[in-house]
C-alpha cells in the first residue's frame, strides 16, 4: 500500500480497513495451500490405512520414502533426475487446461519426440558437432510433438472432435508408429532382444549440470515452466487464453482468435512433451526404444492436476512425485512390498486432491467477499 | 499354404475368429460405459476397473477353482469402483474426466499390488461352445469356438437396446442423462441414478477384465490390458451411445486388431506394427468425419460433459 501525499490523515476508525487489502490477499493465497496440503495429508492417511490393512508399518514406509526420495544428496539428485521429464509432460496438460481442454495424450508426444530426435541424429552424428546436433534434435522433437498434440487442438476447434479422446487415440497411434520405426527403418541391427535405434556417441549425449549428478533436462524443464508461467500470467496471449478457457462465447464476441489460441497452446504443450522424449533419448537411454513409453505422459497428468495447472507449482510437485518414484526401489527392497506401491499411493493422492477441489470457495475465511456478512 | 487347406481364405477367417475372440472385453466395457454415459456422466477409469476385475477374477478362480465365482467377484469389485467414482463425482466442481484418470491409476496400482502373487498359478478357464463341430477343418473349428461370455455380451447388447427404449428404468436413465433439471422436475434424484449407473457400468467393465484373465489370453499379468478399457470409451462415442452399435463396433475393433497377425500368418510382414494402430486410426477418422464444431454429436446425452 502506498500512501499518496494528498490522502486525508487516517483516523483510528479507518485503520483496520487499511489492513484489509493485505488480509484479502493473504486469504486468497492461503486457500489453495491449505486445501492442497490438507488433501495430501488425507491422502497419506488413507494410504496408511491401506498399508496397515496389509500388515505393514506406515511409519516405516514414510520414513523410507523420505530416505529414498530426499534423505541424502544422492537420493535428492535421483529425485531431481526423475522430475525432469515430469516437468515437461505436466506442462503438456497444464497449458491446454488454461483453455479448458483436457489433453491426456502427452505420452504419444513423448514417444514420437524421442523417435524424431533419434531419427534426426542419424545424419548428424559424425558430420555436425555435438551442440548444434542437439539443438537440431530438440527442434525435430518439438516440431513432431507439437504437431501431434496441436492436431488434437486443431481437431477440437475446427471439427468439434473431443480432445480428450482424440489425444488418447493419437497416443496409441504414436506408440504403434514408434514400434514400426524402431523395428523397421530406424532399427540398429546390433540391438537384438530390445529393438533400438543406433546408440548415440557419448559426446552427443546431454551431460550433467555442473556440480550435480543430474542431467541438463532438469534445467530445461524448469526453464520451460518459468517461460510457460510468463506466457500465461504476463503476456496478452495468456490472458486471452484464460478468457477463452472461462467462456468461449464471450471470447469470440470479444474478437479473440480462439481457434489460433487453441491450436497454438496445444502445439506449444505438445512441443514440451516432445522435448521430454528427446531428453529421455539424449540424457538417459542413448537411443529411441520401447522404454520411451514409460508412463511419463500419464504421471504428467497427475502432476498438472496436483499443481492446479499453475506452471510454477508444477516445479515442486514434479520434484515431490519424482521423489516418490525414486523411493519405490528402496520400499521394495526393505519392506518386501511390490513396486506398484508407489502407483497405489499416487492414485490415492490424485483422487483425494481432485475430490478436494469441491472445497474451494466453500470456506468463508478464504473468501473476502463474504467477510462483511460474517459479523 | 497347401497343408492348411484353406489358403488365402485363412485371412478373413482369422479376422472373424480374432473379432470374436478379442471383442468380448470391448463389448462389456463399452456397454457399461454406455449405461454410465447415458446417465450423463463419463467414467474414464474403466481401464483400471477392467484390470482390477481381471486380477480379482483370476485370484478368486485360483482360490475357489470356479471361474464363474471369479466373474462374480470381479463384478462386485467393479461395482465398488463405480460407486466410488460415482460418489466422488456427485460433488460440485469435481472434474469427472480427471477423476476417471485418477481412478484408472489407482485401479491399475491396486491390481498390480495385490495381484503380484497370482502371476504363477493357473486358474480354471471359462467354458466355450464349439460351434464349428460341423467342419472337419481345424481352423474353422478354432474360429467358431465361441466363449459363453461373448454370447452373453451379445444378448446384453440387444437387451440394453430394448431396455433403453421400452422400460421405465431406461426412460429414467435417459431423462437424467439429457437434462438434470428435467429429471429433478420429474421427481427423480439424478445423483442417485448416476451413482447406480456408474456402479453398473463398473461391474460390466470388470466382466471384460474377467474374460481377459480367464479366457483370452487366459492368464494374469501386468500387461494384460493394452488399453481396452480406455478404447471402449472412444468406442461408445463411435457407436453413438447405442448398445447394438457398441456390439458391432467392438466386433469391428476386434477384427481390425486381428488384421495384423492374420496378414503376418500368410507371410505379409510389411508394416506389421502399423496394423496395431488400425482400430485407433479407424476411430479417429470416424470421429473426425462425424463431428461438427457447431452441434453436439447426434445421440449424445445432453448432460454429458464430454460433448459440451
Amino acid at each position: 500500500m502506498t500512501v499518496q501525499a494528498n490522502d486525508p490523515p487516517m483516523t483510528v476508525a479507518e485503520k483496520p480497513a487499511s489492513l484489509r487489502p493485505m488480509l484479502e490477499w493473504i486469504a486468497r493465497r492461503t486457500e489453495p495451500v491449505v486445501i492442497g496440503l490438507s488433501a495430501i495429508l488425507i491422502g497419506l492417511g488413507l494410504f496408511s490405512l491401506f498399508i496397515l490393512m496389509i500388515g505393514k508399518s506406515p511409519a516405516m514406509l514414510f520414513q523410507l520414502m523420505y530416505t529414498g526420495g530426499f534423505g541424502s544428496w544422492f537420493s535428492v539428485q535421483n529425485s531431481l533426475s526423475r522430475a525432469a521429464p515430469l516437468l515437461l509432460t505436466a506442462l503438456c496438460v497444464a497449458l491446454p487446461a488454461r483453455l479448458g481442454l483436457v489433453i491426456i495424450g502427452g505420452e504419444g508426444a513423448v514417444v514420437l519426440g524421442g523417435v524424431a530426435a533419434a531419427a534426426m541424429a542419424m545424419p548428424l552424428v559424425g558430420t555436425v558437432p555435438a551442440l548444434p546436433s542437439l539443438v537440431l534434435m530438440a527442434i525435430a522433437a518439438m516440431v513432431v510433438g507439437g504437431g501431434w498434440i496441436g492436431l488434437a487442438g486443431f481437431l477440437r476447434h475446427y471439427r468439434g472432435v473431443n480432445e480428450t479422446i482424440s489425444s488418447l487415440l493419437l497416443s496409441y497411434i504414436a506408440i504403434a508408429l514408434m514400434n514400426q520405426f524402431v523395428e523397421g527403418p530406424l532399427r540398429d541391427p546390433a540391438s537384438l532382444n530390445k529393438p533400438s535405434t543406433k546408440p548415440l556417441p557419448a559426446d552427443h549425449m546431454l551431460g550433467n549440470i555442473p556440480g550435480m549428478d543430474v542431467h541438463w533436462g532438469l534445467a530445461i524443464g524448469i526453464l520451460a515452466c518459468i517461460l510457460s508461467w510468463v506466457l500465461i500470467e504476463v503476456t496478452s496471449y495468456g490472458f486471452a487464453a484464460r478468457v477463452a478457457g472461462g467462456n468461449v462465447r464471450a471470447a469470440q464476441i470479444q474478437g479473440l482468435p480462439v481457434g489460433r489460441l487453441i491450436a497454438g497452446f496445444t502445439a506449444i504443450a505438445g512441443s514440451f512433451a516432445g522435448l521430454a522424449g528427446m531428453i529421455e533419448v539424449v540424457a538417459v537411454q542413448g537411443s529411441a526404444n520401447a522404454s520411451l513409453a514409460a508412463g511419463y505422459g500419464y504421471t504428467g497428468i497427475l502432476v498438472a492436476f496436483l499443481a492446479r495447472h499453475n506452471p510454477l507449482a508444477i516445479i515442486p510437485v514434479a520434484i515431490l512425485l519424482g521423489g516418490i518414484d525414486a523411493s519405490g526401489g528402496l520400499i521394495q527392497r526393505r519392506m518386501g512390498l511390490p513396486d506398484a506401491t508407489v502407483l497405489v499411493l499416487q492414485g490415492t493422492l490424485f483422487i483425494v486432491i481432485l475430490f478436494c477441489e469441491t472445497f474451494y470457495g466453500r470456506f468463508k475465511i478464504f473468501n473476502p467477499d463474504l467477510w462483511k456478512r460474517s459479523y | 499354404m497347401e497343408e492348411t487347406g484353406i489358403g488365402i481364405w485363412g485371412v478373413p477367417l482369422a479376422i472373424l475368429a480374432g473379432a470374436i475372440r478379442v471383442s468380448t472385453p470391448f463389448i462389456f466395457v463399452s456397454l457399461g460405459e454406455t449405461i454410465t454415459e447415458r446417465s450423463g456422466r463419463i467414467n474414464l477409469g474403466l481401464e483400471g476397473t477392467l484390470v482390477f476385475g481381471a486380477m480379482t477374477a483370476y485370484a478368486v478362480a485360483v482360490m475357489t477353482n470356479s471361474p464363474w465365482l471369479g466373474v462374480l467377484a470381479a463384478m462386485a469389485t467393479g461395482a465398488i469402483f463405480g460407486l466410488v467414482h460415482g460418489w466422488i463425482c456427485k460433488w460440485p466442481k469435481v472434474n469427472d474426466i480427471a477423476i476417471g484418470i485418477a481412478m484408472m491409476q489407482f485401479g491399475l496400482g491396486l491390481a498390480f499390488f495385490l495381484g503380484k502373487s497370482f502371476i504363477q498359478p493357473a486358474a480354471p478357464h471359462l467354458p466355450s461352445i464349439p460351434f464349428g463341430f460341423w467342419s472337419s477343418l481345424p481352423q474353422i473349428q478354432a474360429a467358431l469356438n465361441i466363449n459363453v461370455l461373448f454370447i452373453l455380451g451379445a444378448l446384453l447388447a440387444f437387451g440394453l437396446w430394448w431396455a433403453f427404449g421400452n422400460t421405465r428404468v431406461g426412460l429414467i436413465l435417459r431423462v437424467v442423462g439429457d437434462s438434470t433439471d428435467a429429471a429433478r422436475a420429474m421427481g427423480i434424484n439424478p445423483d442417485r441414478v448416476r451413482l447406480l449407473a456408474t456402479a453398473l457400468g463398473g461391474s460390466l467393465a470388470a466382466i471384460g477384465g474377467a474374460y481377459l484373465s480367464l479366457y483370452y489370453p487366459g492368464s494374469w499379468n501386468e500387461g494384460i490390458s493394452s488399453g481396452q478399457g480406455l478404447m471402449a470409451v472412444a468406442l461408445v462415442i463411435f457407436a453413438r451411445w447405442n448398445p447394438i452399435g457398441c456390439f458391432l463396433a467392438a466386433l469391428l475393433f476386434g477384427g481390425a486388431g486381428a488384421l495384423g497377425p492374420a496378414l503376418q500368418s500368410i507371410g505379409m510382414t510389411q508394416g506389421y506394427y502399423l496394423f496395431y494402430a488400425a482400430p485407433y486410426v479407424l476411430t479417429l477418422i470416424i470421429m473426425i468425419a462425424t463431428s461438427s464444431p457447431t452441434r453436439s454429436l447426434a445421440g449424445a446425452p445432453g448432460a454429458l460433459s464430454l460433448t459440451k
